[in-house]
C-alpha cells in the first residue's frame, strides 16, 4: 500500500514542522511573557531617548505586546505554509 | 425561504465592509449631534440618556435583524464569520466592564506592578492559536464539552467540561452585570438594582433570538464603539499636554515627570517613603513569584475560557481561525496598551495639581466624583471644597495643603473621569459611558451564550434527549439562556463584595480544568479519556480546593492543611500574625466577609488565591500523563481522528445534525 504509507509519512513529516513551529513560537512568547521581565530593574535604568520611557516598563507596558501581536500574524503564515507544502491546506 | 434567507445573509456578507463603515459613520454623525445639542444648552441627564438609549437601540436591532431559527446559525453563527470580523467580535467579548473602567484605575494605583494584568491579558492569544483555539475549529464542535466527550468517550468527560465551564462562566458574567448597572447607575442616575435589570434586557435582546450570529454581529458593532470611546479622550488629553494626538507614545513623558515629582514630594513632605509607591518600581505591590503567577494564569486562562474557543468555532477555515486569534489579539491590544497611558496621565495630574495644593484651591471635577464617595480627602467624601476643609482641619496639624495620604481615589474613576480633567465637553463624558457599556454588555452576552449554549447542547440535546427536534432545542436554549440571565442578574444586584476577584478566580478555574485536557488531546495521541478525565477532577478539584479554603474557610486552611501568611513583597515578613489571628474568636469562620483577619491572606508558598491555576495546572498535566501510560492506548480509530484534527484540509471530524 504506496499510497497510504506515504500519506502516513506525509503526516508524520508535518507533524514534526508543525511541533518545530509550536515550540519555537513557545520559547519566544516565554521569552517576552517572564523572562525579559524578570531584569526589569536593570533595565529601568536604560531610558528611551525623546520618548522619556524607562525601559523595563515600557517593555512590560508596550514591548511584549507588540512581539505577541506580530508574532500571531507571523504564526498564521508559517503554519499555513507547512500546511500547504504538505499538501493538508484546505482549498483557498 | 431558506434559499431566500441564504442569499440574504451572503449579501449581508459581502458588504460587510460597507456596512460597518456606514454604521461606523452613523456613530460619528451622533456623537456630533449630541455635542451640537449640548452646545444648545440641553441638560447632561437628557444626553447621557440619549447615549444609552440610542446605543441599546442599535444593538437591539442587530439581534432582532439576525434572528435565526438554523441550528448551525444559532450555535456557530453558520461558520461564515470573516477573521478580521471575527477579530473584532472576539475583541469586544474579552474586554469586559474591568478592562475598560478598571484596568488604568489598577495600572494608577499599583503603577509596574499592575502591568502583570495587562500581559496575562493579551499573551494568551498566543497560546490560543498555536496550542488549541485552530485545531478545535477542524473539530468541528459547537461547545468545548463537545471536544472534550469525542476524545475522552462521552457524556462523563462532557459533564465535567460543563462543570468547569458553568464554574468559570457564571461569576464572570455575574461581573459583567454588575458593571452595567454600575455605570448606568452613575451615568443615568437610576437606582442600581434597576440599573442591573435594564442592561440585562440589553443583553437578552442580542442573545436570545439569534445566539452566535446575533451575538458576533452585534459584538462587532459593540467593539466600535468601545475603541471610540476609550481612545477618543486620551488623545484629545495628549495633544493638548503634549501637541501629538499618540497617548501611548506621549505618556513616557509624562512617566518622566512622574518620577521627578514623587522625588519633589518626598523632599517636601507631601509624602513618605512608607507611604508612596514609585509608579515604575517593580514587586512592592505582588511578590515576585505572584507577579509572574498571576501572568501565567491569566495567560493560560485565556486559552481555556470557553467563550474565547468559541468564537474561533465561527470562522470559515481553519486558516481564518488562526488569522482571527492575530486580528483579535491586535484589536484588544489597541486598549490594552493605552490604558498605561490614561494611569500615567492621571497619576501626573493628581500629584502636580492636588497634592500640594491648598483645599481650598481644588479643581470642581473633584467634587464630581466626591459627591459620589469615589474621592476621599482627608478621609471624607470630597463633596464641596467646605467638607473638605472641615475634614482636613480636624486633623491635627494639618497644613491645608493636600498630602499624598489625605488622598483617596476610587480605581473606577480614572477612565470616567478623564475628559473632566482634560477640561471636555460633557459629550465625552456620555461617550465613555457608552463605551463602558458596550464593553459590559457585550462581554455579558458572549459569557451567557457559552453557558446557555453548554446547558442547552450538551447536557439537554446530547444527555437528556439526543433526539429531541431542532425547534425544541433552540427553545430549550433561548428559556436556559433567559433562567441563567436572571440567575446572574438577581446575583449581581445583591452587590456581592469580591466580584471583581471572582473574575481573577475564573481564569485559574479555567486553567486548571480546561488546559491540560484540551492541550493533551491534541498534542498528544497516547492521552486517553480515563487520563483526562482524573486530571480534571485532581486539577479543577486542587484549584477550587485552593481557593474556597483560602478565601471562605481560612482558619481550617491554617489549622490542617498547613497555610500560613501571604508574605509582604517589599519586606518579606508575614502580613498577619497567624498566632495571633489563630487566638481570635472568629479565627475559624466559615464564609467570612474580606474583613476577616486571615481571608484571602494565607496560602501555601505564599501564592495568592488568584493564581491558584499554578498548583491545579501542572497536577492536571501530570495526573494525565501518568494515568494514560498506566492504561491502555487509545484506540487506532481514535489516533486516526487525532491526526484528521491535525490537518486543516477536509471534513470536520464531527458533523453535527442540523435539522
Amino acid at each position: 500500500m504506496p499510497e497510504s504509507t506515504d500519506l502516513k509519512q506525509r503526516e508524520e513529516a508535518h507533524w514534526a514542522k508543525t511541533s518545530r513551529l509550536m515550540f519555537m513560537h513557545l520559547g519566544v512568547w516565554f521569552f517576552f511573557g517572564y523572562v525579559i521581565h524578570m531584569f526589569v530593574v536593570p533595565l529601568n535604568k536604560i531610558i528611551i531617548p525623546i520618548l522619556g520611557f524607562p525601559l523595563g516598563f515600557y517593555m512590560a507596558a508596550q514591548g511584549s505586546l507588540i512581539v505577541f501581536v506580530v508574532m500571531l500574524f507571523m504564526f498564521a503564515r508559517q503554519q499555513d505554509k507547512i500546511d500547504r507544502e504538505y499538501g493538508f491546506a484546505e482549498e483557498d | 425561504m431558506a434559499t431566500e434567507s441564504t442569499s440574504g445573509s451572503g449579501d449581508f456578507l459581502n458588504n460587510l465592509g460597507r456596512v460597518y463603515s456606514i454604521y461606523t459613520g452613523g456613530f460619528l454623525a451622533f456623537v456630533i449631534l449630541i455635542a451640537v445639542l449640548e452646545q444648545m444648552g440641553v441638560p447632561n441627564k437628557i444626553l447621557g440618556y440619549l447615549f444609552v438609549f440610542f446605543t441599546l437601540a442599535v444593538y437591539a436591532i442587530i439581534g432582532v435583524l439576525s434572528r435565526t431559527a438554523q441550528v448551525s446559525e444559532y450555535y456557530v453563527a453558520g461558520r461564515s464569520v470573516p477573521a478580521f470580523y471575527n477579530g473584532m467580535a472576539t475583541g469586544a467579548d474579552w474586554m469586559s466592564a474591568a478592562s475598560f473602567v478598571g484596568m488604568a484605575g489598577t495600572l494608577f494605583l499599583l503603577g509596574y506592578d499592575g502591568i502583570a494584568w495587562v500581559l496575562g491579558w493579551t499573551g494568551g492569544f498566543v497560546l490560543v492559536s498555536i496550542l488549541i483555539g485552530p485545531y478545535l475549529r477542524k473539530f468541528g464542535a459547537y461547545t468545548v464539552p463537545d471536544f472534550l466527550a469525542f476524545r475522552y468517550g462521552g457524556n462523563f468527560a462532557r459533564g465535567l467540561g460543563v462543570i468547569v465551564l458553568v464554574a468559570c462562566s457564571f461569576t464572570y458574567v455575574t461581573a459583567q452585570i454588575y458593571g452595567t448597572g454600575l455605570i448606568a447607575s452613575r451615568f443615568l442616575g437610576m437606582p442600581f438594582e434597576l440599573a442591573v435589570f435594564a442592561g440585562l434586557v440589553g443583553i437578552l435582546v442580542c442573545s436570545m433570538l439569534g445566539g452566535m450570529r446575533a451575538v458576533t454581529w452585534t459584538q462587532v458593532a459593540q467593539y466600535i464603539v468601545l475603541i471610540i470611546a476609550y481612545l477618543t479622550p486620551i488623545v484629545i488629553l495628549s495633544t493638548k499636554k503634549y501637541g501629538f494626538p499618540i497617548p501611548e507614545l506621549t505618556y513616557g513623558l509624562a512617566i518622566s515627570d512622574i518620577i521627578a515629582r514623587e522625588q519633589q514630594m518626598l523632599a517636601s513632605g507631601l509624602a513618605t517613603v512608607a507611604n508612596l509607591k514609585p509608579h515604575i518600581s517593580p514587586f512592592i505591590n505582588y511578590s515576585p513569584l505572584n507577579f509572574f503567577a498571576i501572568i501565567l494564569c491569566m495567560m493560560v486562562g485565556t486559552a481555556s475560557l470557553p467563550h474565547i474557543l468559541m468564537r474561533y468555532f465561527t470562522t470559515p477555515s481553519v486558516r481564518e481561525a488562526r488569522q482571527s486569534v492575530a486580528w483579535s489579539l491586535l484589536f484588544i491590544f489597541l486598549l490594552y496598551f493605552s490604558a498605561p497611558a490614561y494611569a500615567a496621565f492621571s497619576k501626573l495630574e493628581v500629584y502636580t495639581n492636588i497634592i500640594g495644593a491648598d483645599v481650598t484651591a481644588l479643581k470642581p471635577w473633584i467634587f464630581n466624583w466626591g459627591e459620589l464617595g469615589l474621592i476621599q480627602i482627608c478621609g471624607k467624601n470630597a463633596g464641596s471644597i467646605d467638607a473638605i476643609v472641615a475634614a482636613c482641619k480636624a486633623i491635627a496639624g494639618h497644613t491645608g495643603v493636600v498630602r499624598l495620604q489625605d488622598f483617596v481615589i476610587n480605581t473606577d474613576v480614572i477612565v470616567l473621569s478623564t475628559p473632566e480633567i482634560a477640561g471636555l465637553p460633557y459629550v465625552i463624558s456620555g461617550l465613555v459611558a457608552a463605551g463602558g457599556l458596550a464593553a459590559a454588555l457585550s462581554t455579558a452576552d458572549g459569557l451567557l451564550l457559552a453557558i446557555a449554549n453548554a446547558l442547552s447542547h450538551d447536557v439537554y440535546y446530547k444527555m437528556v434527549d439526543p433526539n429531541a427536534p431542532t425547534v425544541r432545542r433552540l427553545m430549550v436554549a433561548r428559556v436556559l439562556l433567559l433562567i441563567v440571565a436572571i440567575v446572574a442578574a438577581a446575583t449581581a444586584a445583591t452587590k456581592p463584595g469580591d466580584i471583581l476577584a471572582m473574575v481573577g478566580w475564573a481564569f485559574s478555574l479555567a486553567m486548571a480544568g480546561n488546559f491540560p485536557a484540551l492541550v493533551m488531546g491534541v498534542w498528544w495521541k497516547r492521552t486517553t479519556a480515563t487520563g483526562a478525565i482524573c486530571g480534571i477532577i485532581a486539577g479543577f478539584g486542587l484549584c477550587l480546593f485552593y481557593l474556597v479554603t483560602t478565601r471562605y474557610f481560612p482558619g481550617a486552611g491554617v489549622k490542617y492543611y498547613g497555610m500560613t501568611s501571604l508574605l509582604n513583597p517589599v519586606t518579606g515578613a508575614p502580613i498577619v500574625d497567624i498566632a495571633k489571628a489563630m487566638a481570635l474568636p472568629n479565627a475559624m469562620e466559615a464564609f467570612p466577609t474580606l474583613a476577616h483577619p486571615l481571608a484571602n491572606k494565607v496560602g501555601w508558598f505564599g501564592l495568592t488565591n488568584i493564581a491558584c491555576g499554578m498548583l491545579g495546572a501542572p497536577l492536571g498535566f501530570a495526573v494525565i500523563y501518568v494515568v494514560s501510560l498506566l492504561g491502555k492506548e487509545p484506540s487506532k480509530e481514535m489516533q486516526a481522528y487525532v491526526d484528521d484534527i491535525r490537518k486543516p484540509r477536509g471534513r470536520t471530524v464531527l458533523e453535527e445534525k442540523t435539522t
